[in-house]
């Protein structure tokens, strides 16, 4: 049982990682699109 | 094959790496390059950073559509021995996981394609993942021997959404290639389902070698790679594009159909002697990388 627990939380820990990883290459995207958008008023 | 028994809930959380398997990583490389090809070929190229979006996007509507898929389809996938170690099959996934993964994955690359680009674009990527989840997956596959015919142009539509992304409208190139895909399709799905159509009569899905036989089979796909050939030449002719396309277009499409002429003729119904099936399946994804590489070539040369 604690073991299936620590491998619950171990996921969970990986998966919050990764899609803070992902949230943050989103805003960074975002940034870089209204650059391009904006400064070739495309 | 072993029994697999299907829950609805997973006993534990799902790994990232189910996640990405639920994406079709494989088919979706096909997907991408097809419309990073329709981008390349048009007459203007979007900024680095919009292009890089829309591609982007394109590639995770082809995750979305992959999810959706194996979301709808995991009791069939269970079935059959290809698929049977999926996320969901093999249990390592919920369902409920898969459609929210999935539709929250579509319905982003629709908006953010939207943003980014234009809304033409946003429209045609919207338009292949309803038409490959609704009207292929849930209504055409279970149902008719002609599911990939009609369901293909869901596989087609990438190379239009790559044109419509750098240039807001859509021309006879970007129609031309939709139409290379649309009948590259059968021949390609075809040629696949004779070696494997056990698992597709195992699952109830009515393949065209299941239904039709397997002889019927063959004329068909020798008869699809005609129209798809004069499709894929179709181009250079209409000038459109240049003669090192042409040539090596009229190369590949002469093998691509040579290669069916053989499955044509071959009398194996043993999957395991299926050798011009199985060379007609591999090659024809060699050539739909090379004759999209060839027309990006031939633009920028």
């Amino acid at each position: 049982m604690m073991k299936q627990e620590h491998e619950i939380i171990r996921r969970q820990r990986e998966r919050s990682k990764i899609l803070a990883w992902l949230l943050g290459g989103f805003v960074v995207l975002l940034f870089f699109i209204t650059i391009a958008k904006a400064s070739l008023n495309w | 094959m072993p029994a697999i028994e299907m829950t609805d809930t997973a006993a534990l959380p799902a790994d990232w790496r189910d996640f990405l398997a639920l994406t079709k990583p494989r088919v979706m490389s096909l997907v991408v390059f097809s419309a990073l090809a329709g981008m390349l070929v048009a007459p203007q190229l979007p900024p680095f950073a919009l292009g890089f979006t829309a591609i982007l996007c394109v590639a995770l509507g082809a995750g979305a559509c992959g999810a959706l898929n194996q979301w709808y389809e995991a009791e069939i996938d269970a079935k059959m021995r290809r698929t049977a170690m999926r996320p969901l099959p093999a249990g390592r996934m919920d369902r409920q996981s898969a459609l929210h993964f999935g539709v929250g994955l579509g319905s982003f690359s629709v908006i953010l394609m939207g943003v980014a680009t234009n809304w033409l674009a946003a429209v045609l990527l919207a338009a292949s993942i309803l038409f490959y989840v609704l009207i292929y997956t849930v209504w055409l596959k279970p149902r008719t021997a002609q599911n990939i015919v009609i369901g293909g142009a869901a596989g087609a539509f990438p190379p239009l959404i790559g044109w419509a992304a750098a240039t807001g409208r859509i021309e006879l190139l970007p129609a031309l290639l939709f139409a290379i895909i649309f009948l590259w399709t059968p021949p390609h799905f075809w040629a696949l389902s004779m070696f494997v159509r056990s698992d597709y009569a195992a699952a109830g899905i009515p393949m065209l070698p299941v239904v039709a036989g397997i002889e019927s089979t063959r004329k068909q796909i020798f008869l699809y790679s005609l129209p798809m050939a004069a499709a894929a030449i179709a181009p250079w002719p209409l000038g459109l594009t240049g003669a090192a396309y042409g040539v090596s277009a009229a190369i590949l499409n002469f093998v691509f159909v040579v290669l069916a002429g053989r499955v044509l003729a071959s009398r194996s119904s043993d999957p395991s002697q299926m050798g011009a099936e199985k060379h007609l399946f591999a090659y024809s994804v060699f050539y739909l990388f090379a004759l999209f590489t060839t027309l990006v070539v031939d633009r920028w040369i």
